[in-house]
């Protein structure tokens, strides 16, 4: 724009005008890259660098203490698909994830579509329903260990008060993941249910009233000719980002039961952090570092394609 | 007729709502009662709520005792404050120009920030721990701050909100003689205030929380995050002292319990932000 209006109306000034407008432009640009050049060296010195280094030490039998190390192609990855702990864990990650996910998904729905339709108390639930994930994960994992205490949680002393013998909720393998789950659920539904309001309110109120002039009388009818359709870019939003969620577990892991009893908790970033930062294994964790960068790069991508769908819905 | 009342759709709904924020707010209650309770009553295993003998002060002092509480707590907070810093400070000069000057390396900058959000530290931190134990330098803010000082996700953010800025503004303050650099301090970072709260909410909330990171590059309590923190104080009590242990979880928790409840809707926007982030 200032370009057109400094070399407008004098045809002998025009080249000089012109080279004035190339010197402000090349001033601009310059300035841009000053502007970015932070943001770039960090990018590449924490961002891209790191990313090459973890496919390169892939490659090797690096280990931290030993300075020298020897590139072995890929025998790391050959070694993980024989590795029974590293199966294990992959599994592991596959069965919370199949649980958490379906879970917190319907139950975040749910809250989300009683708490639109009911006037009463709708901040007070929304509050209440958030608050797991305002709150610091490790130290509700602790209340939770306390809850689900196999002698003197009160968990298990509701189920006997019914003549149910509790199980040992995060000691025995066969209900380890389940527990996990269950906080994992109670951790996410709130995310979920505020993702899920925003996308009911985004539908048009002249659609419902249509749906009713067409005949759809009962609440179930208005939710399926309507309400499920139109939130329906919403909803693979919400699952892509539950999955990814759940394929990071961590946090609960660590604080409740170190990968125990007998690995059946067992999980990926688990895994990845004993070998590579106990046992400082670095070439043999990168390796799978790089297989649960590839899990994510997968899940992202169908995630950035459903955020472009989105952008069409709306 | 009343009958009929009770059990309207009306009345169904809240009832479930309201059962399901009870077995929510479930674990806080029991974190509170147990707090206050003492060691005893907490191991006859009884189901009420009122301690029949209030522990509450004994609890909240062993837990400050114990580890040093008021450390961890400062330490929360220098960390999540050098990195909300340098994240801004990094974030918004890149973002500004990518969206206001002509920038021929915009379209790789993107490409750039497209690309960093797929990669989450967990992936980056093998080679980082490996440069901060050869640097020497574990066991410090630094190498707990460092690898966030660059947020991607904090520049995309940005981006979209400069996008959305009329350049009528930028140009009137060129035509003040601003320097490009005072552009940025005084007329686009005081209009962008509601991207940078919401922003700083999603910072502190990840970073207050994280526990992957501090547990790579710290060893002692004398630099650890308040997570930390929690998981040193419970090898130290042997894990069965649920009562001193609830006061700690109790006091670590309070914090950013509290701000939510000040600010919730600047709370729900910031922390949903990380949808996008994944």
């Amino acid at each position: 724009m200032r370009e057109i209006a400094v070399s407008g109306p004098l045809p002998a000034d025009q080249t000089t005008a012109r080279q004035a407008a190339i010197r402000a432009a090349r001033r601009e640009e310059r300035v841009a890259w000053q502007l970015a050049a932070p943001a770039i060296v960090l990018i590449i010195v924490l961002i891209l660098l790191p990313t090459l280094a973890v496919f390169v030490f892939s490659l090797t039998n690096y280990e931290l203490g030993y300075d020298d190390f020897q590139f072995v192609g890929l025998d790391n990855y050959i070694e993980l698909f024989g590795d029974r702990t590293f199966l294990i864990s992959l599994k592991n990650t596959a069965v919370y994830t199949a649980i958490v996910t379906p879970f917190s998904v319907f139950i975040g729905l749910g809250v989300a579509l009683l708490i639109e339709s009911e006037t009463r108390g709708r901040a007070f639930f929304r509050t209440v329903y958030f608050l797991p994930v305002a709150s610091l994960l490790v130290a509700m994992a602790t209340v939770f260990q306390y809850l689900l205490h196999p002698t003197i949680g009160p968990v298990n002393a509701m189920l006997s008060m019914l003549g149910i013998a509790g199980p040992n909720w995060l000691g025995s393998s066969s209900t380890v993941l389940i527990s996990l789950a269950i906080i994992g659920i109670w951790q996410s539904v709130g995310f979920n249910m505020v993702l899920f309001l925003a996308g009911l309110t985004a539908i048009p109120r002249e659609l419902y009233a249509a749906a009713e002039v067409d005949g759809a009388k009962g609440s179930w009818e208005r939710f399926r000719l309507v309400t499920w359709p139109m939130l329906g870019p919403t909803t693979l939003f919400v699952t892509t980002i539950s999955v990814i969620n759940a394929v990071k577990v961590f946090e609960t892991v660590k604080t409740l039961t170190e990968g125990g009893p007998n690995k059946s908790s067992e999980v990926l970033l688990w895994t990845i952090y004993q070998e590579g930062f106990v046992y400082l294994r670095v070439g043999y964790a990168s390796a799978m570092t790089v297989i649960f960068l590839a899990f994510l790069i997968v899940l992202m991508l169908v995630q950035y394609r459903v955020l472009d769908r989105r952008v069409h819905y709306t | 007729m009343r009958n009929t009342a009770l059990f309207s759709m009306r009345n169904l709904r809240l009832g479930i709502l309201s059962a399901g924020a009870l077995v929510f707010l479930a674990p806080y209650i029991w974190m509170i009662s147990t707090a206050a309770k003492s060691r005893e009553e907490i191991f006859s295993s009884s189901l009420t709520l009122l301690p029949q003998h209030w522990a509450l002060w004994e609890n909240l002092a062993k837990a400050f005792t114990r580890v040093p509480m008021g450390q961890l707590l400062l330490n929360g907070l220098i960390v999540c404050g050098l990195i909300f810093f340098f994240q801004v400070v990094i974030a918004i000069p890149c973002a500004y120009a990518m969206a206001k000057l002509k920038f021929r390396a915009a379209q790789t900058m993107m490409t750039l920030v497209m690309l960093g959000l797929l990669i989450p530290i967990h992936a980056t931190a093998l080679p980082i721990y490996v440069a901060l134990n050869k640097a020497g330098m574990l066991n410090s803010y630094f190498a707990l701050s460092a690898p966030f000082f660059i947020s991607v996700f904090g520049i995309f953010l940005f981006l979209q909100f400069f996008r959305a800025m009329p350049d009528d503004l930028i140009s009137a303050a060129r035509l003040d003689g601003m320097s490009e650099l005072a552009i940025v301090n005084r007329v686009i970072v005081p209009n962008a205030w509601p991207a940078v709260t919401a922003f700083a909410i999603f910072s502190v909330v990840a970073h207050w929380n994280d526990l992957f990171w501090p547990l790579i590059v710290i060893t002692g309590t004398e630099r650890a995050t308040p997570p930390l923190g929690l998981l040193f104080f419970r090898a130290a009590e042997a894990g069965d002292d649920y009562g001193a242990l609830m006061a700690a979880t109790l006091i670590i928790t309070l914090p950013l319990v509290a701000a939510f409840l000040l600010a919730q809707r600047r709370f729900i926007e910031g922390i949903t932000l990380t949808g996008l982030k994944g």
